[in-house]
C-alpha cells in the first residue's frame, strides 16, 4: 500500500509537470518538471517513505523500460542503416568521449578539494 | 494443430501477448545475467530486445501489435524519471557539498558527448536532421524525444539514438574505465549516467550501490543540463 501511495504520488506530480509543460511550453519536458517539483516537495515529511518505496520499487527495473523502445529500434533498421556504420562509430566514439571527459573532471576535481581539505 | 495457429492468431493480436512477451523475455535474460555475474556482454536490455525482436520477425507480428501490449512498460518511463527525485533527495547532503564539481563533470561531459557526436557526423556529411537527432543521444530517451523536438530534430530517431547510445555505454564502460584507471565506482557511475543515460544507470545499478546512486543523480543531473543547454546552443546554427 505504501508503494502505491507513493506510486499516486508520483503520478500527481507527473500530471501537474505535464500542465506545466504544456500551459508554459518551456525547454522541460513533463516529468522532468515533475521530478523537479518532488525533489523539491520531498522535505515535507509525509511524502518520503511512499515515495521512497515507490522510486526502489521502479528504479531497479529501469532497464525492463527500455526493453519496448529498445525492440522498436531493432525493428527501424532500416533507419538505422541509412548512415549505418558510421553513424554506429560516431555513436560509440561520442559516448566514450562522454564518458572518459565526466570521468577525468570529476577526478581532478575531487582529488583537488581533497587535498585542499588535508592542507588546512 | 489448425486450433492452435488460431489461438496463436487469437492471443498475438491482443495487448496481452506484447506484455507477457516482454515480461517473461525480460526474466529469462535477466537471470541469465545474474548467472554470467552480470558480465556486460550479457545485458538483459540487449538480448530481450534481440530475442523479442527475432520472435516478431519470425511470426510477423507487426511492432504496433506488439506494442499496444508493451506500451503498459513503457509509459512507465515517465514515472521512472518522476522518481528520480527519491535519490536526489536522499544524497542532498552530499549533493550540496559536491554539487560544483558534480555540475562542472556533468556539463563538460554531457556536452562532450553531445558536440563531439555532432562534429563528427557533420564531417562525416550527416544531414541536418540527423545531426540535431544526434546532439540529445546522451538524455534519456523521453526527454531525448522532446529535446530533438524542440531543436528540429526527428523524435524517432533521437530515441533510436539515446537507446543505442545507453548500450553502448553499458556494454562499453567496464572495459574503458578499467583501461583509463578510474576504479571509484561514484565516478565510474556518475559518468556512465552521464553519457549514457538510464540504461547506462540500469547496468550501474546492478554493480554497485554507489555507482547506481551516482548514475541515477548523473542521469537527472544530465536531463536538466541537456535540456537547458542543447535548445540554447542549437539556436546559434
Amino acid at each position: 500500500m505504501t508503494a502505491l501511495k507513493g506510486f499516486a504520488w508520483v503520478l500527481i506530480f507527473q500530471c501537474a509537470g505535464e500542465i506545466i509543460a504544456q500551459v508554459v511550453s518551456g525547454l522541460w519536458p513533463g516529468p522532468v518538471i515533475g521530478m523537479l517539483m518532488l525533489a523539491l516537495a520531498l522535505a515535507w515529511p509525509p511524502l518520503r517513505e511512499p515515495v521512497a518505496s515507490a522510486a526502489n520499487a521502479l528504479l531497479p527495473h529501469l532497464s525492463l523500460l527500455f526493453v519496448p523502445v529498445g525492440v522498436g529500434v531493432l525493428l527501424h533498421t532500416d533507419l538505422i542503416m541509412l548512415a549505418g556504420w558510421t553513424l554506429l562509430a560516431v555513436l560509440t566514439l561520442s559516448t566514450w568521449i562522454g564518458m572518459v571527459v565526466t570521468a577525468l573532471v570529476l577526478r581532478a576535481l575531487w582529488q583537488r578539494s581533497s587535498q585542499g581539505e588535508t592542507d588546512e | 494443430m489448425s486450433d492452435f495457429v488460431e489461438l496463436w492468431i487469437y492471443l498475438s493480436a491482443t495487448p496481452l501477448f506484447g506484455l507477457t512477451a516482454s515480461l517473461s523475455v525480460y526474466v529469462m535474460a535477466h537471470t541469465l545475467y545474474s548467472r554470467l555475474n552480470q558480465t556486460p556482454i550479457a545485458n538483459p536490455v540487449l538480448w530481450s530486445v534481440i530475442v523479442l525482436a527475432g520472435i516478431l520477425h519470425l511470426t510477423r507480428t507487426p511492432y504496433q501489435t506488439y506494442f499496444s501490449g508493451a506500451q503498459f512498460i513503457h509509459f512507465l518511463l515517465g514515472p521512472a524519471v518522476v522518481a528520480l527525485a527519491w535519490p536526489l533527495w536522499e544524497r542532498r547532503v552530499e549533493l550540496k557539498k559536491r554539487a560544483p564539481a558534480l555540475i562542472v563533470a556533468a556539463i563538460a561531459g554531457g556536452l562532450a558527448a553531445a558536440l563531439s557526436a555532432v562534429v563528427m557526423g557533420y564531417v562525416l556529411g550527416l544531414p541536418d536532421e540527423v545531426l540535431r537527432s544526434l546532439a540529445p543521444k546522451s538524455v534519456t530517451a523521453p526527454v531525448a524525444m522532446g529535446v530533438a523536438e524542440r531543436i528540429g530534430g526527428i523524435p524517432a530517431l533521437a530515441a533510436v539514438f539515446a537507446v543505442i547510445t545507453g548500450m553502448i555505454g553499458a556494454l562499453s564502460a567496464k572495459y574503458l574505465f578499467d583501461r583509463i584507471g578510474i576504479h571509484s565506482p561514484a565516478v565510474r557511475g556518475f559518468a556512465l549516467g552521464t553519457a549514457s543515460h538510464g540504461i547506462g544507470a540500469a547496468r550501474a545499478m546492478q554493480v554497485h550501490p554507489d555507482a547506481g546512486a551516482y548514475a541515477g543523480l548523473a542521469l537527472g543531473i544530465q536531463v536538466i543540463v541537456a535540456s537547458l543547454s542543447l535548445p540554447l546552443i542549437a539556436r546559434l546554427f
